[in-house]
């Protein structure tokens, strides 16, 4: 009786109670992208993403203007720049990628130093915060996730077929280029909206391990999108709720979670299918 | 009805004039013509790395052509099959999902309908089959693979079959049960069109034959291809033609010439 009012503590207090719905949202958020980020072996893209995302959030931040806006831009634009390069395949696009999000995220880091004052914010975006979160962040992911969910439902084969086998896709009238456009867009979107919470230097791993998780239970694509996103949200919840009580990083406790899953799925999984283990070559 | 337009004959479906494409700076298509007829069966010959797979890409249109034009007649479906070793086999994805994947159109949630269920069982017994419809791609074998991607290329209703190798890796039963099973389509009414490097295997036995590198070599029947010269500049190696049972069999003398090169 006394363990279960204790396990019911932290709901008395509002901030903790407003960090669980957008933890728990972007949990099953970055699960359901992370399915297409996987496939698509664009891990490195929400790494990038995120980095540039925090140039742009602690630009706003010094220069007043409103989160969501400043970074939002940032993460958009970047976002688009990472697709157009991805697309042409030069030589060398990914080590461009890398100089344009790390230039970006030390930029972050600079005005970081050079304005004090501005900093508590920045550093909430770099590891997240729980404590930060506001009534408008609910909003925001609530509103991403179910635009997530949207795109997904309405452009499944779309997006599958395209993430399958790009060429053929294109024969058959599929526009390749927009729905890819659309998923990066969509993963600029997410990566703005949780960041505040889960922090720039771990929402990369958010976006790759349930999924890689998902991947190893089962062959089927459409059940991949319902246990990535269904993983990604249960660690958050546990997470948020065990670094309440252990007083550790929600963030850090959350991925640990994950990898946690992720290792048990690869011992269970791995001595039964090979096939699904050579998947992880997706990463 | 798109099939009634099918008793024109002579239509061109695709013309390519002057083509060329580049990777880089690198000239992997140089000068190519090729015209493509209704209800023709054609098939291109060439050694790996001579641009074949660049020419379909270039004409089912992911390829960007540097110089010339490709002209594919208007509203022309075409169903693509892909060389096996360019699929991504670890794909979490059911031969039932691959072939759905190309009705980009559904309702408004996609799950996979009654009728289309149906529909995906009509083309894998078409193909032989049918009883593979919920395994995962990796599960097959090397011939029920090539057939899961024929069967998506067929379930779209396609005027012309494009196929990039549909015998490579595939032992020789598998061979002879893909080149009737396309014999049989092109009797129906199906125009094809496929690379191949199986000279004796599968090339032999088409109406028409392309000798590729970079550029057309040579374009027409197997018996006028099928000669050591044209092969030797296509191959760029030594190569006899003898004839066996009225055709052509074609010999290389790669072995030969590597005895040759140690004395
Ligand atoms: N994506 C690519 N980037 C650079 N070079 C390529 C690419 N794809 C093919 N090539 C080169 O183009 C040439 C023709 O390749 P390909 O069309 O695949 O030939 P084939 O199908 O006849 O084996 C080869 O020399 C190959 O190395
Ligand atoms: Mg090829």
């Amino acid at each position: 009786m006394i363990f279960a009012l204790d396990l019911l503590e932290p709901y008395g207090f509002q901030f903790f109670r407003n960090g669980l719905v957008v933890a728990t949202i972007a949990g099953a958020l970055c699960g359901l992208l992370g399915v297409f980020v996987i496939l698509r072996g664009m891990s490195y893209i929400g790494h990038g993403l995120s980095h540039a995302v925090f140039g742009g959030a602690a630009a706003s931040a010094v220069i007043k203007v409103n989160y969501f806006l400043g970074a939002g831009i940032w993460g958009i634009v970047s976002g688009l720049l990472i697709a157009r390069v991805a697309r042409r395949r030069v030589i060398g696009a990914d080590a461009a990628i890398g100089v344009v999000t790390t230039a970006s995220f030390a930029l972050g880091l600079a005005l970081m130093n050079r304005y004090g004052q501005a900093s508590k914010s920045i550093e909430a975006v770099l590891f997240g915060s729980v404590l930060g979160v506001k009534v408008v962040d609910i909003y925001a992911v609530a509103l991403v996730g179910l635009l997530g969910l949207v795109v997904v439902v309405l452009g499944y084969r779309k997006l599958l077929f395209s993430t399958f086998d790009r060429d053929v896709a294109q024969v058959s009238n599929v526009r390749v280029s927009l729905v890819e456009a659309v998923l990066l867009a969509m993963i600029s979107l997410t990566i703005l909206v949780t960041m505040r919470v889960i922090g720039t230097l771990l929402i990369s791993a958010l976006l790759v391990i349930p999924a890689a998780s998902a991947r190893m239970t089962t062959n089927s694509f459409s059940r991949m999108l319902w246990i990535s996103p269904i993983i990604g949200a249960v660690t958050c919840f546990v997470g948020m709720n065990l670094s309440y009580h252990l007083d550790t990083s929600a963030s850090a406790t959350i991925i640990l979670l994950d990898a946690l899953v992720f290792v048990v799925v690869y011992a269970v999984a791995g001595t039964r299918n090979r096939a699904k283990m050579a998947s992880l070559a997706h990463l | 009805m798109r099939r009634s337009i099918l008793n024109k004959t002579d239509t061109p479906l695709i013309v390519c004039e002057h083509v060329s494409c580049t990777y880089g700076n690198a000239p992997v298509l140089h000068d190519v013509y090729l015209k493509i007829n209704r209800r023709e069966f054609v098939g291109i010959v060439g050694p790996s790395g001579s641009g074949k797979t660049t020419l379909l890409k270039a004409i089912i249109g992911s390829q960007p052509v540097a110089h010339g034009s490709i002209t594919i007649e208007p509203q022309l479906t075409i169903g693509y099959v892909p060389q096996v070793e360019t699929v991504d086999w670890y794909f979490p994805v059911t031969v039932e999902e691959v072939i759905v994947m190309t009705r980009a159109k559904t309702k408004w949630w996609p799950q996979i309908t009654t009728a289309e269920r149906k529909a995906v069982r009509e083309v894998l017994e078409k193909l032989g089959i049918a009883d593979v419809a919920h395994r995962h791609i990796r599960e097959l074998s090397g011939g029920q693979q090539q057939r899961v991607f024929l069967a998506r290329a067929m379930f779209c209703q396609p005027d012309i079959l494009v196929l990039d190798e549909p015998t490579a890796g595939v032992d020789v039963r598998t061979r002879h049960e893909i080149l009737h099973l396309l014999a049989d389509l092109h009797e129906g009414g199906l125009t094809i069109l496929l690379t191949t490097h199986d000279l004796n295997g599968l090339a032999a036995h088409l109406p028409r034959l392309v000798c590729f590198n970079k550029t057309v070599l040579a374009d027409g029947n197997p018996r006028d291809v099928l000669t050591s010269q044209i092969l030797e500049a296509t191959y760029g190696a030594p190569m006899e033609v003898l004839e066996h049972g009225g055709m052509p069999l074609v010999i290389d003398h790669g072995r030969v010439a590597m005895r040759g090169e140690g004395k």
